[in-house]
């Protein structure tokens, strides 16, 4: 079990990363990456939603959809439950933990539609995870995701002052970044 | 502009707007499963479908749907058609349901359903609105398997699975991995930031060039994807980080008004 457990961790940060190996949670991965503060941040914000929201996906196909037969309904609603979880969790942050709200809350409206919440909870759901194996997926894709986050903007830190040509600038050469970090992040598949 | 032919739907979908080129918006999709040609094929046409019946049952329900819980009104309608189209795929068209796998669900959050659902479907008809869900579909239609070729090209030396590259040619295969789609795509908006320039040389409005997802992706929240879940008024102060934002937002907000 322990085992299982960590093999997911591994595979699941490393080497089939969300972001450079899945394509999912692109848009923040490029949007929100100027800085390595900020991009932090984001990758905080998303370990929180997505562990939380495999963790209610998980229970609410195991004990309401399963039992009822309504599986085929999956899409529609781990999406309604994603949108509503992000949003109480924002309003609860906001009233009872003030400190974390002001470190994460700006993100959270950009997570609803992050598509690596949804992709997770569908992943859990295909791959037949029971609750806590979907719990730790969902845990070890996030990180993933802020570990590969956070590496791009120290990138883009750097990159700021450097010489690109004027075609190249902004979008492109962030895009080339992320592919050269691809081909490294390939380079754990040796891992397992 | 001439809003209100069906022809100019389809044209402004393909060509003026094309979501992939013009735009920028749906790029998870775009760099995930265009390894072949067929894929791009495929996943293009399963948009299409989605796009065009929930823009046109969006179109139908617009004056019944309260504007304060829209977003998850068209929410549930697009998944409700991703859904329809996702067990039709498994029944009729299995090798591609195994190819597109989590990307065909995943087609719920494409920017480009929700926000033509947004900024055109619910506030025009419906005969225009399934025209126009049409025709931004083609458009994705055409830029997925233009690029599913091009990597399969290079990657495998085939199209559409027929060798067309001599046999002394040795594929590049990182075109069909994970980092080719980042390279080909970063080739792509270079050769879009160029015809902006020039563009914009020539005097001519540019401003819809990359709009989408690309400059960051916070701007298709601001249009209407994430943002408007939550009352306006709660709008989270991301402008720290992008002034330009903000002045988007205050003047959208006084639009609105």
């Amino acid at each position: 079990m322990i085992k299982e457990l960590l093999v997911i961790l591994l595979s699941s940060s490393l080497i089939s990363n969300v972001v450079l190996s899945q394509f999912l949670g692109l848009c923040p991965f490029l949007g929100v990456s100027k800085k390595t503060e900020t991009a932090a941040g984001m990758g905080a914000a998303v370990i929180f939603v997505i562990t939380l929201a495999s963790a209610v996906a998980g229970v609410i196909y195991q004990f309401i959809l399963v039992p009822f037969d309504l599986t085929y309904l999956q899409t529609i609603v781990f999406i309604l439950v994603i949108a509503a979880l992000v949003q109480f969790v924002e309003m609860f942050l906001k009233k009872f933990m003030k400190s974390l709200y002001q470190a994460l809350g700006v993100y959270l409206p950009l997570i609803t539609t992050n598509c690596a919440v949804l992709g997770v909870a569908l992943t859990n759901v295909q791959k037949n995870y029971g609750i806590v194996t979907g719990i730790v997926n969902g845990f070890a894709t996030a990180v993933g995701f802020t570990v590969a986050i956070v590496i791009l903007a120290g990138i883009r830190e750097k990159m700021e002052y450097n010489d690109i040509p004027e075609s190249f600038k902004g979008m492109p050469i962030v895009l080339i970044t992320a592919g050269l970090m691809a081909i490294a992040f390939c380079g754990f598949s040796g891992l397992l | 502009m001439q809003q209100n032919s069906v022809m100019e739907r389809l044209k402004n979908g393909i060509i003026s707007e094309n979501p992939t080129f013009v735009l920028m918006l749906g790029m998870c999709p775009t760099l995930a499963v265009t390894t072949s040609a067929v894929n791009g094929l495929g996943m293009g046409l399963t948009t299409m479908v989605v796009l065009a019946m929930s823009n046109m049952f969006i179109s139908l329900l617009r004056n019944v749907i309260p504007d304060k819980v829209r977003i998850p009104a068209f929410i549930v309608v697009i998944a409700s058609f991703v859904t329809v189209v996702e067990l039709l795929l498994k029944a009729y068209i299995p090798f591609l349901y195994a190819a597109l796998g989590l990307y065909i669900p995943l087609i719920v959050v494409n920017c480009i359903i929700l926000g033509r659902a947004e900024s055109y479907a619910s506030k025009n008809g419906v005969v225009l609105s399934l025209f126009d869900g049409i025709g931004m579909g083609l458009g994705f239609t055409v830029a997925l398997t233009m690029i599913g070729a091009l990597r399969e090209l290079l990657g495998v030396g085939e199209i559409f699975g027929y060798a067309v590259m001599p046999e002394s040619y040795v594929p590049c295969s990182i075109f069909v991995l994970a980092p080719g789609a980042f390279f080909v795509l970063a080739a792509l908006t270079a050769v879009q930031n160029k015809l902006k320039m020039i563009g914009e040389k020539k005097g001519k409005d540019m401003s819809k060039v990359g709009s989408g997802c690309s400059e960051d992706c916070m701007n298709c929240g601001e249009k209407g994807c994430a943002k408007r879940f939550y009352d306006t008024s709660a709008e989270p102060k991301v402008s720290e980080e992008n002034p330009k934002q903000k002045e988007e937002t205050v003047k959208e907000e006084a639009a609105n008004d």
